[in-house]
């Protein structure tokens, strides 16, 4: 294991930043933005610099660690703070620096007519801090604190302008959501101490071997339960809709290419609990696939632009922790996926929000239409991003959605059939509702009102667009030539010597099946959206479910929010009339007592003479008896 | 003479003293009942002493004329105090501290 002093930076650099920002106050008005940017680059300057150290090095020496102090030790249990930057983390690390610092960038024009835009910077660095914490830390407990770090930086972000109640709400409901998963995460740290007796990541994996199944199964499925909460993940996916109540470069850094990917951080860091726990790792494929294809059919109702990404989101996010589950040859596949998807996803939110900037905040894509001839450079990012998602070759996403259906259809039986089936329908699903996106905002003809000007964006807003844009388009293919990523992370997953295993179908004709797919979903969007009327059409019965996020409030709400309201309505009557009732009825057998034992103190000299008197006398016949 | 008879006139100047503290309100009758059971536990000391045949009876009744000729000090001044400030002396008058 290599040490390194740098680590620390990360993680310190964008966390002071931020409270220089929050203490200063107006006084950083003025360059808090500057300030902020500048610290996310050299974030990813270090982040650079580790990453070609890494290089230079091979194999098991990659590692980097660095020991901060002592942070927990009561007896036999011992924390250290400590970092570990590994093949994986550095995937994390680069992503998060390198897109977080472009939406910085972005952002300085993006926010430049809000008045707190110092505070949103802010929220950005601590948000950056707390995620760096997250994939650096070294066990599940350093872990955690990025994980809520995260967490409330997401909150501050979706509730930003909270001066609108239901932006406020929505903000509230993410946490709410988010709260479910992590406990979920602090169940599986408890689970983790009392089968190993530690919580580091590498403790944790030299004890696998020796746990029971019962117990890996729980670990894993608490896991889980953290990742769908963080993720978005079915059955805790409601709040990534609402969450796009957030400035754009907000959905586009944290809802889109980093922190709601942190469940798959969080699944793949664990491999060695699910490699050991087919039960856990089944549940992991149950919740992909399902997540995959709900938001999949929630993106193709969605009029809001944002809304219909978040939606998009959502299923990508769903193809990853479904390529977690398919065992160490899935992991890989995941974190290539997570990568281009940061790319495209981040390049689309960036896109949305410039047709957003230049149409006066209007979100429906109803009220869209010829962006693309207003807003060129913006059309063409947004293209670019759209052919990734949809996979087209040699696009970002083709590589690394093709090798996710691919690897599904290759689990074999009546299970590879299913996911393999599912992961096609979504791409599908994905083609259709992805290409309504487009041709809802960019082609057709103007639906907008005279009052909007739309124009294209300042440059700093369209270069991080057009970085990102080239990530898009190349990452993918750099990724894949010569399993450049599977070799590069094969250490941390164990993958090696799984590239050999039967194949179900020849890859050619899974890519081809997919494309086959896609240009069917593509075709149908096409001629469905020929002409778009500015008004929503009624729709059938199907399609109004659909729009309502397929039921997902009205199922949380009929089934958790009213029997919960419900239940604390009971317990404060219970604290009302049965716990207060005891108090009060203590307090007043003791008042009552005491009224009546008063009337004894009476003032009288001679009552009190003649108590003493039957005292002594009462006492005197006592010792009489007694010693009689 | 049976010596015990002391006793019995003893336990009888007592059981006077005391009936008269709980039942008069004067606080001169009531301090002079104290001083009669003060001397009745006197003459007891006394008769224990003779008794027993040793002075320890004796020196006790002199502490008790001493505790007494205080507590008349004492006594009487508050009485005359109460006295003056309520033109009354009832000691049920002076109840001030019930409740």
């Amino acid at each position: 294991m290599t040490t390194s002093s740098n680590l620390v930076y990360l993680i310190a650099l964008p966390m002071v930043s931020s409270a220089i920002l929050l203490l200063l106050g107006r006084i950083a008005d003025k360059w808090g933005h500057l300030l902020a940017t500048l610290v996310s680059a050299s974030t990813f300057a270090i982040a650079a610099i580790e990453f070609f150290s890494m290089c230079q090095r091979s194999g098991d020496a990659r590692a980097v660690t660095q020991d901060l102090f002592t942070w927990i030790s009561v007896g036999s249990f011992n924390v250290h703070a400590s970092l570990l930057l590994d093949q994986l983390s550095i995937c994390f690390v680069l992503l998060i620096s390198g897109v977080g610092t472009l939406i910085h960038i972005y952002s300085i024009a993006y926010m430049s007519h809000d008045y707190d835009r110092r505070r949103f910077f802010a929220y950005l660095n601590l948000f950056v801090a707390a995620m760096l914490l997250l994939v650096l830390g070294d066990s599940y407990l350093n872990l955690y604190v990025g994980w809520e770090g995260v967490g409330l930086a997401s909150y501050l972000l979706i509730g930003f302008w909270n001066q609108k109640p239901a932006y406020a709400v929505a903000a509230k409901k993410a946490f709410v959501a988010n709260r479910v998963g992590d406990i979920g995460l602090s169940l599986a740290i408890m689970i983790a101490f009392a089968q190993f007796g530690t919580v580091s990541f590498a403790g944790v994996a030299a004890g696998v071997p020796h746990a029971s199944t019962a117990a890996l199964t729980g670990l894993g499925a608490m896991l889980l339960l953290a990742a769908a909460g963080k993720s978005a993940q079915f059955p805790l996916q409601s709040w990534l809709g609402d969450a796009m109540a957030g400035p754009t470069p907000v959905s586009a850094l944290i809802h889109a290419a980093t922190m709601v990917t942190a469940g798959v951080y969080l699944i793949t860091r664990s491999h060695f609990v699910f490699d050991a726990s087919p039960t856990a790792q089944t549940m992991v494929l149950i919740v992909g696939g399902i997540t995959l294809l709900f938001g999949a059919l929630v993106g193709t109702a969605k009029d809001d632009i944002k809304k219909a990404l978040a939606a998009s989101t959502m299923s990508q996010i769903g193809y990853m922790i479904l390529a977690t589950g398919l065992g160490p040859i899935g992991y890989a596949f995941a974190i290539m996926h997570l990568l281009t998807h940061g790319f495209f996803k981040a390049g689309m939110f960036l896109g949305a929000g410039s047709v957003m900037h230049g149409m006066n905040d209007e979100v429906n894509m109803r009220r869209y239409g010829a962006i693309g001839k207003v807003m060129p450079i913006t059309a063409v990012t947004f293209g670019l991003g759209y052919l990734a998602i949809i996979g087209v070759p040699p696009f970002a996403g083709f590589y690394s959605k093709d090798k996710i259906i691919e690897t599904a259809f290759n689990t074999g039986g009546t299970k590879g059939i299913l996911v393999g089936g599912a992961a096609l329908l979504g791409a599908a699903i994905t083609a259709f509702y992805m290409t309504r996106v487009i041709v809802l905002t960019f082609t057709g003809t103007k639906r907008w009102d005279d009052e909007a000007h739309p124009h294209e964006s300042p440059s700093l807003m369209w270069i991080p667009m057009v970085i990102l844009a080239f990530g898009s388009v190349a990452s993918g293919f750099l990724f894949n030539s010569g399993h450049a990523l599977v070799n590069w992370l094969a250490p941390v997953v164990n993958a090696s010597g799984v590239h050999s295993e039967k194949e179900f179908l020849p890859p050619t004709t899974i890519s081809v099946m997919a494309l086959g797919v896609v240009a069917v979903g593509v075709a149908i969007a096409i001629t469905k959206y020929r002409t778009v009327p500015v008004a929503a059409p009624a729709g059938n019965i199907l399609t109004k479910i659909v729009r309502r996020d397929l039921l997902q409030d009205d199922f949380n709400d009929r089934v958790l929010v009213r029997p919960g309201q419900a239940l604390t309505r009971f317990f404060v009557g219970m604290d009302n009339s049965f716990i207060d009732g005891i108090v009060r009825g203590v307090g007043g057998v003791v008042a009552v007592t005491s009224t009546n034992l008063r009337r004894i103190q009476n003032g009288y000299v001679r009552s009190y003479a003649l108590v003493m008197v039957v005292g002594v006398l009462a006492l005197l016949t006592t010792i009489w008896m007694v010693t009689l | 003479m049976d010596i015990s008879n002391y006793l019995y006139l003893s336990a009888i100047l007592f059981t006077i003293g005391a009936v008269g503290v709980v039942l008069r309100r004067n606080a001169i009758v009531v301090f002079m009942c104290v001083e009669l059971m003060l001397n009745a536990a006197n003459l007891a000391f006394v008769t224990f002493s003779r008794i027993n045949g040793d002075l320890v009876g004796q020196v006790a009744s002199f502490f008790t004329m001493v505790v007494a000729a205080c507590e008349v000090v004492v006594g009487l001044a508050i009485i005359v105090t109460m006295y003056r400030s309520r033109r009354s002396a009832s000691v049920d008058d002076a109840s001030l501290l019930k409740r």
